[in-house]
């Protein structure tokens, strides 16, 4: 495993023709000195909040005061855009999800973690603690930071019960008010959404022999376009920015969706009869890991940042702001902005049924190396939107 | 320091040449190496290949990308987004004739500079909040909606709704619904140069056609419209190369089928399969290109 990693980092070095910073092979550091002064982060947005937005949610002020590290944050919207920052160099850390982890790894843009630097690793959910997408060849190469999942929003005036199966959004039914699925049901449009299709397919027809949603064959592939292009004659419009949902869910009728917590948060917070589920097919989900650059000039401060970032308070008021789960426990209870039930809400007692987000590569273990990799995702969901 | 610059103005003073090379290069180097070095880049790109394995870019010729180019779904996007284009450019020009022609012919003094400010006005907001804005006044739930039902043409809506191709559940959406807020969003650029070009049509020609015994629409037919003309064509190069490049009305409104300006974006960010998004960005450069000719031979460009 490892050797194929070097190999594909070598591989993606010469392709980008970039001097590359070569992968420390001496392993990671041993202590943490003082504090350069500043920390460039490269984030999500609202992953680092320093109250501008609400005074409420600050996780930053008070580590500037105690550590005198300057935070500064640079927010990227796609892990492609994270990869892009990274490669091009000048920061410390970045907080990648499970698609760009392994991908920066693999490049060698990111350095191994001591993990007794970092005091409280051990109090992280273990279920984390040498999750694939940040351990490699069992070196750590980031600290988790928050974790989510995909559910199943409905409406309560129509389903009385909530749907126990994504066939309410896949399959042309009758709703539990009578009324046909078609035109009232959503799915999400980015192509990691055959994922999604994927999933269902694994329990409505295992004769495909479909393993991991993220690892198809060619005929598991064709099977779930083929369920998607099925989908897309039920969805009159599929979503992608959580705000658009929102609105959809309140002025367009529409009852039922793959979303996530956060939209289900808002609009119960305005009264709306919404609610979500996780199927019995499982969910996707998404696992976010702080990483430091190979190159880090303020590995220090970084340190301190990576030791800060799994305070229980700032991981509390995190997933409260992001609907998100907490990477320690701890901190789902006792938390104002989030309350006891968030954790539980967010999807904290459904780690098992969460298939968490992966980018899907040719090389693939399940089906002996031979999976569709996700460019072709792409350009193919892309015709399905198009009613290809 | 005043001797060096005497000197400089003796050098400079009878070449004129010089002078004018030396003011020029500025702009002619950020044309040159950053607005055409960056389009031959993109052009350069859009001949890579991905290695299918690993799904990193290989800098070796092929055409691949544009086979790609013409398979059916790309062949949809381009169909769609040239289509919506040149629908919205009709639309904006039916819309802005009428009401550049008041502000050119009928009005002076405030009242024209109130029609000017209500034209120019949604222009100083932000162009996100007005397509939100029309995403609610189209939904199921919103204003236009209401509208038709509290006039008793509800039927009419749905029958409008009903038709295959641009109807859909609601207003927001179907792709009339993409229609309305692209005309909306872009209307002032088709109204502004109208109504330049109106103004330049001299009021002794008019005379001199209903002297001639022409009825006004006559007069209009065969002198105010062909004076006109290069207006709308310079409008409609504003309008027709905006829309065709736009990826965020068709992601907020209508029924997510994807434009061009999309594609690109799908394919670049979330990819990371640059040369195919280098290829399908040179669609719309070549249909510009095509477009600007005719508009040229049209005589869009002589009042510049």
């Amino acid at each position: 495993m490892k050797n194929s990693h070097r190999t594909l980092g070598g591989a993606l070095a010469l392709a980008a023709a970039f001097a590359v910073t070569a992968a420390y092979a001496a392993g990671p550091r041993q202590s943490v000195g003082k504090g350069e002064g500043r920390v460039d982060i490269v984030a999500w947005p609202g992953y680092i909040e320093r109250g501008a937005t609400d005074k409420n949610f600050d996780w930053v002020t008070g580590f500037e005061k105690s550590t005198g590290c300057k935070v500064q944050v640079k927010t990227a919207n796609t892990s492609d855009e994270m990869v892009a920052l990274m490669n091009e160099g000048g920061f410390d850390l970045v907080t990648a999800s499970g698609d760009a982890s392994l991908r920066l790894v693999a490049g060698g843009r990111v350095q191994e973690i001591n993990t007794k630097l970092v005091p409280s690793y051990g109090k992280v959910d273990k279920r984390l603690q040498n999750a694939p997408w940040h351990t490699v060849g069992g070196k750590h190469y980031g600290v988790p930071y928050q974790w989510g999942y995909n559910v199943l929003m409905y409406n309560t005036n129509v389903f009385k019960q909530a749907p126990d199966s994504w066939a309410v959004v896949f399959e042309e039914m009758n709703l539990p008010d009578g009324k046909p699925n078609k035109g009232r049901v959503q799915a999400f449009d980015g192509p990691i959404y055959i994922a999604d299709a994927a999933l269902y397919l694994m329990t409505k027809n295992p004769a495909l022999g479909i393993k991991d949603p993220y690892e198809l064959n060619e005929d598991q592939y064709k099977a779930a376009l083929a369920l998607l292009r099925q989908q897309r004659k039920l969805v009159a419009r599929y979503w992608h920015d959580a705000f658009v949902q929102i609105d959809d869910f309140t002025n367009e009728g529409f009852v039922a969706s793959s979303a996530w917590q956060f939209q289900a948060n808002i609009l119960k917070s305005k009264n709306r009869p919404v609610a979500t589920v996780v199927p019995k097919e499982g969910v996707t989900g998404w696992a976010d890991t702080t990483m430091m650059h190979a190159g880090a000039k303020h590995p220090n401060c970084a340190y301190k940042w990576l030791e800060h970032s799994i305070n229980p308070k700032l991981q509390g008021d995190l997933a409260a702001w992001f609907g998100a789960v907490p990477v320690r426990l701890e901190a789902c209870k006792g938390n104002k902005l989030l309350g006891d039930d968030g954790c539980a809400r967010h999807g904290l007692n459904s780690f098992d049924k969460i298939h968490f987000w992966r980018t899907p590569v040719a090389n693939c273990k399940t089906q002996g190396g031979k999976c569709v990799p996700y460019y072709r995702w792409v350009s193919d969901y892309i015709a399905v939107l198009g009613g290809r | 320091m005043s001797a060096l610059a005497r000197s400089l103005s003796t050098t400079l003073y009878g070449r004129r040449g010089l002078a004018l090379a030396l003011l020029l290069a500025p702009p002619l180097l950020w044309l040159g190496i950053v607005y055409c070095g960056s389009l031959l880049a993109l052009l350069a790109n859009s001949f890579y290949g991905l290695d299918e394995f690993s799904g990193v870019i290989k800098r070796e010729f092929t055409l691949k990308n544009f086979v790609e180019l013409a398979a059916p779904a790309n062949r949809d996007v381009i169909a769609r987004t040239v289509g919506m284009a040149a629908a919205v450019t009709v639309g904006c020009a039916l819309v802005a004739f009428p009401i550049a022609y008041l502000m050119a012919r009928y009005t002076r003094g405030w009242v024209r500079a109130a029609l000017y400010l209500g034209v120019m006005l949604p222009l100083w907001s932000s162009y996100l909040v007005r397509v939100y804005a029309w995403k609610l006044l189209l939904a199921r739930e919103g204003v236009v909606n209401w509208m038709f039902a509290e006039a008793g043409l509800s039927w009419l809506l749905q029958g409008i709704l009903a038709v295959p191709g641009i109807g859909g559940p609601s207003l927001s959406i179907s792709s009339l619904g993409t229609f309305i807020v692209f005309v909306y969003i872009w209307l002032p650029f088709m109204i502004l140069p109208i109504q330049a070009a109106l103004e330049r049509v001299p009021q002794s020609l008019i005379e001199a056609s209903a002297d001639l015994g022409a009825h006004d629409a006559a007069t209009f037919r065969k002198v105010i419209l062909p004076l006109a003309l290069p207006g709308v064509i310079a409008g409609s190069i504003f309008t027709f190369s905006l829309t065709l490049g736009d990826y965020i009305i068709p992601g907020i409104i209508g029924d997510s089928s994807l434009y061009l300006g999309q594609v690109v974006y799908l394919q670049q960010g979330t990819a990371g399969n640059v040369p195919l998004a280098a290829a399908f960005t040179l669609v719309p450069i070549t249909v510009m290109a095509v477009y600007l000719a005719v508009a040229k031979r049209m005589g869009a460009f002589d009042a510049l």
